[in-house]
């Protein structure tokens, strides 16, 4: 199904494909660059519909054994708790988005929400990180008014081989502000 | 080669740490202290000016690991198998993140950690680390 056809309508017709995705990645674009260490680290996301694929191009400062050589553990810690924010963050704001309560240009405009903030997080080491690009998903388990619960998994070369994994516990921004 | 000079070489040798100007502050048998200036491009909160999780991660890893190495029973390198991080509050935005790391169990093949890391406050932690390592059998 292509992207916006589950837009409403907006005064009756629906709008241009291009319209409503350029809203979208202006917003995601927004909330990613804002945050200095999530550019200092190079993370990107990919976004299809609702669901975002970080990207963590492969840079040497980023190693972590330069013998083997392999990513960081602090890295790759590090790209599955921004993943895991984002993507919570994300969801929450894509409601807003979609049902009219946030406008986008506000996001742009810099007016950004409050990031969730972490409570635990758990990593799971399960191969090494190799010199290459690596990719993340998080998947929101719960989302409550003042926690939420989200798992993260990471790969490489081979989406079934997730060289990392994470579970952390967030508070989430007060509505109120 | 001494544990010291060992030590000090594998964190100094990890580009990573390097790229965030970590520095070891103290290391003992089992223990290992280390620490990061404060640094504008490891903001996680633009509001606030509050260091990323991930960076704190980071230091509490590579602190974790160096406590492995410079224990009486490891041989060599080591690599995480697993590790928890609570974050008890935010650091203060301008302050070095100082972490303390004992390793305080070794079997053959894993190593038991715990960590702490603070800012100027070191009575109220920023946050807390425990971990599991590999430990390296051979040379």
């Amino acid at each position: 199904m292509s992207e916006g056809s589950f837009v409403k309508p907006r005064g009756g017709r629906p709008e241009p494909v291009q319209v409503v995705k350029q809203r979208r990645d202006a917003a995601l674009n927004a909330l990613v660059h804002g945050v200095p260490y999530i550019k200092y680290l190079g993370i990107e996301f990919d976004r299809r519909g609702d669901e975002l694929t970080a990207v963590l191009p492969f840079d040497d400062k980023l190693i972590g054994n330069p013998l083997l050589p392999a990513l960081h553990g602090g890295v790759t810690a590090a790209f599955l708790e921004v993943t895991a924010i984002i993507g919570l963050s994300w969801a929450s704001l894509w409601e807003e988005i979609e049902s009219g309560r946030i406008d986008p240009q506000n996001l742009v405009a810099g007016n950004l929400p409050r990031l969730p903030k972490t409570i635990d997080f758990t990593v799971d080491y399960l191969r090494t990180g190799l010199p290459r690009d690596a990719y993340a998903r998080a998947k929101v388990n719960r989302s409550g008014r003042r926690y939420a619960s989200v798992h993260v998994e990471a790969w490489q070369d081979n989406r079934a081989r997730a060289f990392a994994q994470a579970t952390g516990h967030f508070l989430m921004p007060r509505l109120d502000g | 080669m001494n544990k010291d000079k060992m030590a000090r070489q594998f964190t100094e040798a990890i580009p990573h740490a390097r790229a965030l100007a970590m520095q070891i502050d103290h290391l003992g048998d089992g223990v290992a202290e280390m620490s990061m200036p404060y640094d504008a491009r490891f903001i996680g909160d633009p509001d606030t000016g509050v260091i990323h999780g991930g960076a704190v991660s980071a230091l509490l890893d590579t602190c974790c690991g160096a406590s492995v190495v410079c224990h009486p029973a490891s041989k060599g390198g080591t690599a995480t198998i697993g590790l928890r991080i609570d974050y008890m509050r935010a650091a203060t935005p301008g302050q070095r993140i100082r972490t303390r790391a004992e390793c305080y169990h070794v079997t053959r093949s894993v190593a038991f950690v715990r960590a702490t890391a603070m800012d100027d406050d070191s009575d109220r932690p920023v946050a807390s680390a425990t971990g599991t390592f590999t430990v390296e059998s051979g040379a």
